[in-house]
Formats: structure tokens, sequence, C-alpha cells
């Protein structure tokens, strides 16, 4: 006897269902801005929309266009230096730090503080105090001309060629504690009898970091590699407030380049090609973390 | 099957060709089960064979697959668990932290608007039952796990049901608790005389607590009989072995024929088995199983019947009993017997196997002959 | 005890040896090498990341002709207050003259609903997908979460133009409703993840109460949440101040959030630089994230750890 087929089986779209009405803002925003906003993106960077988006297809005509603009390719360029250093920077010193917090030292509550502080902080507020810092005029320059090396040259923000590195010390500042964080409660997470058998064995610490601890945590590593890349694709306020994209567009990055030509230059169809690359851009390293995340396994 | 099952109207609880599947995994498996009115009925099994599952289904709280439930002759299959006319007792007690004990009694009572007078009067009724009136006003959190344990089952008690569910209730409690907390559960059962539905891992609770206890493995009920019954006449080599502390004693040999009457060979050694009782023939060379409960072995002494010799090889003195590891024919026994016999490593010592206890199984099946 | 003596395994060299040599507490010196170097490397991680605070704070309270003689790192001569009253009150964007106060203003009528109208959604999410499931639930937590790395820049034309749409595009309202979309999969995660971790027996025994959806929801999981609560408060509060971008696509210059009009501010070409003004102004801007971060301490690290570990 199939239980369907049963009398009495109340209709299955009615079960639960004041969890099903709870849950309609997160299917929408599912649905209609997350899944149905990106597919009308990615749709609409396929036409010649200029000033107002319309459906007139022009196959990859705006991706052609797109990677022959010498401004795109700057923003790419910046992205990958900005990205690749990032990445290993605050990987390093987060961990550094984090291993240094784990000593069991004292005053450990401040420190984490004082990493940890310039999170809480904006990237407008961020790039404004470092473009105050890196101010050639006043700033860390003056102070060591002033101290007798005259010919010290450290302008970042005014030298196309190293404005990126300027970013990318204002960027470090801020995220840098978010990542010693999350390591140290990695660190903080693997069982205190490991460190004692490697004492026991003898094994050095340096070594027992290198080889036991590090390769322990794993997930932290990934899960921080994925926050650490969606932040960098996106990093937009922070060259809008320290350089505005200068000098000239030697700081320009994508996410503040699709923002120009959606809300200024008035080429919708640029605006959203550009935008579907940092979407793709997104996808190559999200997309293996998700399958091994979601797919490999059931979650609870 | 007929959708009409007749049900016995003495049933209180009745379970009709239950499956659950969760996507490939089946956890029940097309389960039959009768709950007598008034019984105390104990699942037992290890954990994963699906007993916590099936009070689950019983409680409402997981939908079967396939399958009916009836409570009290109506069909709650897919009713909500409030409608149910069930009462729940969870191993982890499931108290709501944030309220006293009185408002944790009562959380149901207010949620189904009772007037105001008559939830205080079975609150009070529960807490004079369990005599946990000196705790109504406190916090779970300022509570002994056996009285939070208490209260757990007041919950149950408010709510006026005619079938209380445990879920490993004794689990979480140590030892001591445990032991005092399950002759109390006897008690009120004895007293409420509702039918009890208790699933736990423990062999001691199913045996001292249960009317019947229903074995389960792998989502399928292996035997539902008395503890007794189980006890004695396990019907198959698993029931046999979970049973027991230390284990049932298995000797793997044949069935052969001496003089016309059946005997037990097993490496060159014989048993005789007169006065085990079997409705089947045995067939002189069948493989079988003999199993032998260290109990049911008569150490020295004034021992009757046919005797062996082995030697000792471990002695394990556990204050009222003394369990000795023997080596005889090839295979590793324990033997218990009182606390006050003590035997040395390498005593010699003479066994009488007493064959009305025991039990054989087939070598294919594990069924018993 | 003779040092000569050899192996011999008499009593009293057993005991003796077991009396001789270290014992008790091994002296610990306080300026081990090892102290030193942590410590030392510690020390100056703190300066690298203190020293933009101080900057800040020094240039705001110095005149603009000490700031124009001196170094940033010196502090100031003379204590002024005026580039904080100036930066709040007279600070010009465009034609506007009357200060950040009016960005303070605004973010405060963005933020507060904000978390309010996010949380309340999130919260009743989170509670659905743990503890009542329904078929399809985790297919749209999924498109959630994934949609939380998807680039802000490929959605937010589409919610231009549903917000004209519906009428709320510049408004603050369609600002909320931007802040509670882009906040509900880290928040969902928060919670879905906090009410998986309380015991499922619980909720159980409320079902076999008879409580429903909502009234376990009121009435047994909201008593029991109320760290995270806070944590996801936390987090959302000092986010949605924090933002920039969806207060400039999505705000017209008077309602523009606090981060938009300091920007406007500090990187306006037209006029003389006021430095001492400029990190006033920039301070001002940061001051309600620190309040709330250094309130709430641990909290909010609880907070990030629990959406990026768990996550």
């Amino acid at each position: 006897m199939a239980a369907h087929s049963q009398p009495g089986r109340p209709n299955q779209l009615f079960r639960n269902l004041n969890s099903k009405i709870a849950s309609i803002p997160m299917i929408l925003t599912a649905v209609v801005i997350f899944l149905g906003g990106t597919i009308w993106t990615v749709t609409y960077s396929f036409t010649n929309s200029k000033l107002l988006p319309r459906l007139n297809f022009v196959g990859f005509e705006q991706y052609e266009r797109l990677w022959d603009t010498p401004r795109w390719i700057v923003s790419i360029q910046n992205l990958a230096t900005y990205g690749c250093l990032s990445l290993i920077f605050s990987l390093t010193i987060g961990f550094l730090l984090a291993a240094l917090m784990d000593q069991k030292i004292r005053f450990e509550n401040t420190f984490r503080t004082i990493f940890l502080y310039p999170f809480a902080l904006s990237f407008i507020v961020t790039g404004l105090v470092w473009q105050w810092l890196l101010n050639p005029e006043f700033g860390v320059q003056s102070v060591v001309r002033s101290l007798g090396w005259t010919s010290f040259t450290f302008d970042p923000l005014y030298n196309s060629d190293i404005v990126i590195y300027g970013i990318l010390l204002a960027a470090l500042w801020q995220g840098t504690g978010l990542v010693m964080c999350l390591m140290l409660a990695g660190l903080r997470g693997i069982d205190e009898d490991i460190w004692k058998a490697a004492r026991v064995d003898g094994i050095p610490m340096w070594k027992t970091y290198l080889f036991i601890v590090i390769p322990m945590m794993r997930p932290v590593f990934v899960t921080t590699l994925v926050l650490i890349t969606s932040g960098i694709v996106r990093v937009y306020d922070l060259v809008v407030a320290q350089t505005s994209g200068g000098p000239g567009i030697a700081s320009d990055v994508p996410a503040k380049y699709v923002y120009d030509y959606m809300f200024f230059a008035q080429n919708l169809g640029q605006g959203f090609a550009a935008s579907s690359m940092m979407l793709l851009a997104i996808a190559i390293v999200i997309i293996p973390w998700a399958y091994l995340e979601f797919g490999g396994r059931k979650r609870g | 099957m007929n959708a009409n099952v007749s049900i016995n109207k003495s049933n209180s609880v009745s379970i009709r060709e239950l499956s659950l599947s969760f996507g490939s995994v089946t956890v029940l498996e097309n389960l039959n089960l009768d709950i007598r009115d008034g019984e105390f009925l104990v699942l037992l099994g290890s954990s994963g064979c699906g007993k916590s599952t099936l009070l689950n289904c019983i409680a409402g709280l997981l939908e079967p697959t396939e399958g009916q439930i009836f409570i009290k002759d109506k069909n709650v299959t897919w009713e909500e668990p409030k409608d149910r006319g069930i009462g729940m007792v969870f191993q982890s007690y499931a108290l709501y932290p944030q309220m006293t004990v009185e408002k944790n009694l009562s959380f149901g009572l207010r949620v189904a608007k009772l007037p105001k007078d008559e939830i205080d009067r079975r609150v009070a009724r529960a807490a004079g039952i369990l005599q946990i009136e000196p705790l109504l006003k406190r916090k779970p959190a300022e509570l002994s796990g056996g009285q939070r344990q208490r209260v757990a089952i007041g919950r149950a008690l408010v709510r006026d049901v005619d079938v209380f569910l445990f879920d490993e209730p004794l689990s979480n409690l140590d030892a001591k608790l445990r032991s005092e907390l399950r002759v109390e559960i006897k008690r009120l059962h004895q007293s409420l005389k509702n039918t009890m539905i208790y699933v736990t891992h423990d062999q001691i609770e199913a045996l001292t607590l249960a009317d019947r206890i229903a074995i389960m493995k792998s989502g399928v009920i292996q035997q539902l009989d008395d503890p007794q019954t189980i006890y004695n006449r396990p019907r198959n080599k698993f029931v046999a072995g979970f049973i027991g502390s230390p284990s049932m004693n298995f000797l793997k040999g044949e069935l052969a024929d001496e003089g016309g009457k059946p005997v037990f060979k097993t490496n060159g050694v014989t048993f005789s088995l007169a006065g085990y009782e079997t409705s089947q023939p045995l067939t002189a060379g069948r493989k079988v199983t003999l199993g032998v409960r260290p109990e049911h072995i008569q150490v020295d002494g004034d021992i009757a019947g046919e005797v062996h010799e082995a030697v000792v090889e471990i002695e394990e003195p556990m204050g009222a009993d003394n369990l000795l590891w023997l080596k005889y024919a090839g295979h590793t026994m324990s033997v218990r017997i009182g606390g006050a016999r003590r035997y040395a490593p390498g005593t010699k010592v003479r066994l009488a196997f007493d064959m009305t206890l025991a039990s054989l199984f087939d070598a294919e099946t594990e069924d018993r002959i | 005890m003779d040092k000569t003596l050899t192996m011999a395994p008499s009593v009293t060299s057993a005991t003796s040896r077991l009396e001789a040599g270290p014992q008790g507490k091994r002296p610990r010196k306080v300026l081990s090498s090892r102290n030193i170097i942590v410590y030392g490397l510690l020390g100056l991680a703190a300066l690298y990341y203190l020293l933009p605070l101080y900057v800040m704070v020094v240039t705001s309270l110095k005149g603009m002709p000490e700031i124009r003689l001196g170094n940033i790192f010196s502090p100031p001569m003379e204590i002024t207050f005026e580039p904080w009253v100036k930066a709040w009150a007279e600070a010009c964007t465009g034609l506007n003259c009357d200060g950040l106060s009016r960005g303070f203003w605004n973010s405060v009528r963005i933020t507060i609903p904000s978390v309010i109208v996010s949380i309340a959604i999130a919260s009743v999410n989170g509670y659905a997908l743990a503890n009542w499931r329904f078929k399809g639930s985790e297919v749209f937590f999924t498109i959630l979460i994934v949609g939380a790395f998807i680039p802000y820049q490929v959605m937010i034309y589409p919610i231009v133009i549903v917000l004209r749409e519906m009428g709320l595009y510049g408004t603050i309202y369609g600002l909320i409703l931007v802040h509670s979309i882009f906040g509900m999969p880290i928040q969902t995660l928060l919670f879905r993840n906090y009410f998986v971790s309380l015991p499922e027996e619980l909720f159980k025994a409320a079902r076999i109460d008879g409580a429903g959806f909502w009234q376990i929801y009121f009435r047994i999981m909201l008593p029991m949440s109320l760290p995270i609560f806070v944590v996801s408060m936390i987090l959302q509060t000092t986010g949605i101040w924090n933002d920039f971008l969806f207060g400039v696509v999505f705000t017209r210059p008077d309602t523009y959030p606090m981060t938009v009009q300091l920007n406007n501010i500090v990187n306006s070409v037209q006029g003389v630089k006021e430095y001492n003004v400029n990190m006033a102004a920039t301070l001002l801007t940061g001051a309600v994230p620190l309040i709330v971060y250094f309130i709430s301490g641990r909290l909010f690290v609880r907070g990030i750890a629990a959406g990026a570990v768990k996550g």
C-alpha cells in the first residue's frame, strides 16, 4: 500500500506553512536579487545598452571593447598585483601575529584590541588616514627628510608605478587583524595534546607549526582565503578615498571601472560586461570551494 | 495490504508496516509493533539501530516514509505531536532554560490555553507525585541532573496523556542516580499504569523495567518478548550476544549422534545435549554454535551431570561475583561464580554445562534451533 | 655527593641522587630571549596599528599653521578644538556648508532601521532553516550563501531598476531595503548556525508541548539567543555605518550617509585643504564603529569568528 494513497494526508504545500511564509524574504532575495539580478546583468552585457538598458544583442562586442580599453587592462593588472600581494601578506602577517599571540602572553586582550580595531573602521576612513600619512609634503616622507635623510623618497600615492602598494599598505592595516583573529581561533581549536606530544617527542616549535599545526588548520586557511579573495575583487571604497583612482588612472580597479561606466560614462553595456568579468573571477575561486564545502558531504 | 487493518482494542499503540528512509539510507523497514494498554515496552539496541527514530515517529517528530501509526485506535500518522496524546522525556532533559520549573511544567498547558486553576491543579499534582514541590520556583540551571530529569518527567505528566515516551532518559546521569531513577520510573509506572515506551541501549534498564523488550538491529525488531524469555530463549545469536554481560560463550561445532542421543562436538570434545528443549530435529552433521551464559556453567563442588575439565587463565574478582576466564578445547570461555570463591591462574577446574538454559544456533542463519 | 661514585645501586646513592640536581619550581627569567622576541615583535606590530590613529588625533587638534611647519607625528603645541567644530558644523560639500552633522544624522536614520529589519528577517530565516526545513529550503540557502560572494557591482543595476519601479530609488527606505538584502547571507548563516547549535531536543519538547512556529520562536528560541542578537547587532551596525558604495548609488546628496559625505569633504578639489578639519571629520565618522568595537570587545571577535570560521 503506497503511503501517498492514504486518506487524510495533508497537502504537501501547506505543511510547514509558517516556515515557508517566514522564508519569503529569503527566497525573494536569493531568487530575484541574487540569481535574477546576476542573470539580468550577464544577459545585458551582450547588448549595446548605453544610457538605458536595451535588449539589442551585439554578441561579445562589449567584451572585445573592454579588453581593448587600456583603463580596464590597468585595473586588471592592479587587481592582480594587489590581490596576490594582499593574499600573501595578510596570510603571513596574520598567521605570525596569531602564533605570537598564542605564546600564552600577557595583555593578550590589549594586543588583540589594537590589532583588530582598524577592521571596525570603514575603507573610507582607512583610505583618508593613509592618504594623509603618505602625503609627501607632510607625511612619512617629509618626516624622514627632516631627520636628515633629504633624498628619501616615499610618495606612493603620487607615483603611478607604485601607487597600488600604497593602497596595499592601507588595506593590510585594515584587514590583517581579522586574519589574525581567524588564525588565532584556528590555533586555539587545535588539541592541546598535539603540543604535548610534540614536546615529548622533542620536535622544535617552528617545526611543529610548519609540519603539524598548519596542515591541521587547512579549513581555517581555506575559509580565510575565500574571505580575503572575495574582499579583494570588491575593493572599491579604499581606492576612491585614498587616490580616486589616480594619479590619472594608475590605481584604477575593476569595481571602480564598473561604477564609472554605469553611472558616469552612461555606457551600461561596458559596465555590465566589466561586472560580468568580475563575476567570472569570483566564480573561479568560489565554485571549487563551494563544491568542497557543500557538495562533498551532507552538512548538518 | 488492506488499509482497514483490524486494530486489537486492547492495544495502546500500533505500528503498521512502518518504513523510514533519509534519501538512500533506510532507517526503519516494514516495521510492525503492537503495544498493549498499560504496558512498559523497552526498545533496546545499540546506537544507530533505529530505536530513537521509531520513538520520534511515534511522537510525530519525524514523518514516516510509509506505513501507519495508531494511538488509542486513532490513526495519528499525520497528526501533530501535540494531538497524539503523548508525553515525552528526553535524554538531555530539554528543559527550557529561561523558565522556572513551574513554567516549564505548565508551558504546554499555557500554549493550549487551559484555564489557570486547571493548570495549577495539574502542576501541583505532578510536582506532588515526583516530589519536586520545593523546586518549582527555580531555574533548570540551579537543579542537579536527577532533579532536572524529574522535572522533565513532570512535564510529560501534566499533559495527562495515555502514552509516555522516554528517549534514553537516564543516559546523562551517573551510575548511582541512574539506578535510583530507574526504580522511580518503575514505581511511577506501577502507580499510573500508563503505556510507556522506553528507548535505551542499557540492557540492565531494559531487563529491570520492561514488561516486554523489543531488541532492534538495523531498523528491524529482532525479538519482542518478556525479559525472561529474551534472556533464556534468545531467538537468534545477535540477541543472545547483545543481552548479558559478560557476553554469552559461543562455541562453534556440529551436531552428532552418539548412541542414539544427539550431542554437540567441538574440537574433539563432546557435550551431551540432554535437557535441551527444541522443536526441531537435531540432525547429526548440522553445523551449529552452542551458546552458554557464564552463569549457566557450574564450577567444581557438588556438580551434576557431564563433567568437563579446564584451566583458569585469568581471574576477575568483581565483588559480589568472580569471573573466571578459562581455556577449554581451544575456546576462551567466561564463567561466573560467587565472589568468595577464588582461583589462582593455572588451577584446573571441573565444569558442568546447564543444557536446559543453553542455546543452539544454526551456523548459517544464526537462528535458534 | 661524590661525583666519582659509579652507578652503584645502593639505597643511599639512589636517594642522594634523588635529592641532588634540579628540584622545585624552575626559575623563570622575565627577560628571556624568547620573551624579548615575542613581546618585541608584538610591540612593533602594535605600533604600526596604533600610529595612524595617533596621527589622526594629533592632526585634528593642531591649527593649520602648525601642520604646515611641523611633522605629523609631533604632538600639538597648542591644542585647538576648532577643526572638530568646523568638521561637524561648517565643512562644505558642494554648495552645502553645514558640516558632517547632516551625514551623521542621515547615517543614524539609515543604520537603526536597517539593523532592526535585517536582523528580524535573518533571525527568522535562520530559525526556519535550522528547525523547520522544507523541501527546497537548503537550495535557497545555498543560493543565498553563494550570492554573498557575488560582487555587488553585478547586482547593483538590477536593484536600481527594481527600486525605481517601487518608487524607492534615492530614498532612505530604498537603502534600508538594500542593506537588509545584502546583510541577509551572513546574518542568516550566523543565526542558522546558532540555532543548529541549540539542543534539538528543546525544539522537540516544545513541539510536544504544542507550540507552533512563532510560539517556539518567540517563547523558546528568542530568550535563549540574546548573545547572538548582540553579536549580530554589532556586525550590522558597524557594517552598515561603514558602507559607502550603496550609499553613493542609492541615495541623493541630501540623504548621503556620513561616509559619502566625508569622502566628498576630504576629496573635494575646491578650496584650500584643511588637513586638521579632514582628520577631525575622519575621526568623527570612525567614532561610531570604534565606540561599538571598544564597548563590545570580545563579542565583536566572537561575531567575526562565528560568521567566518563556521561558514
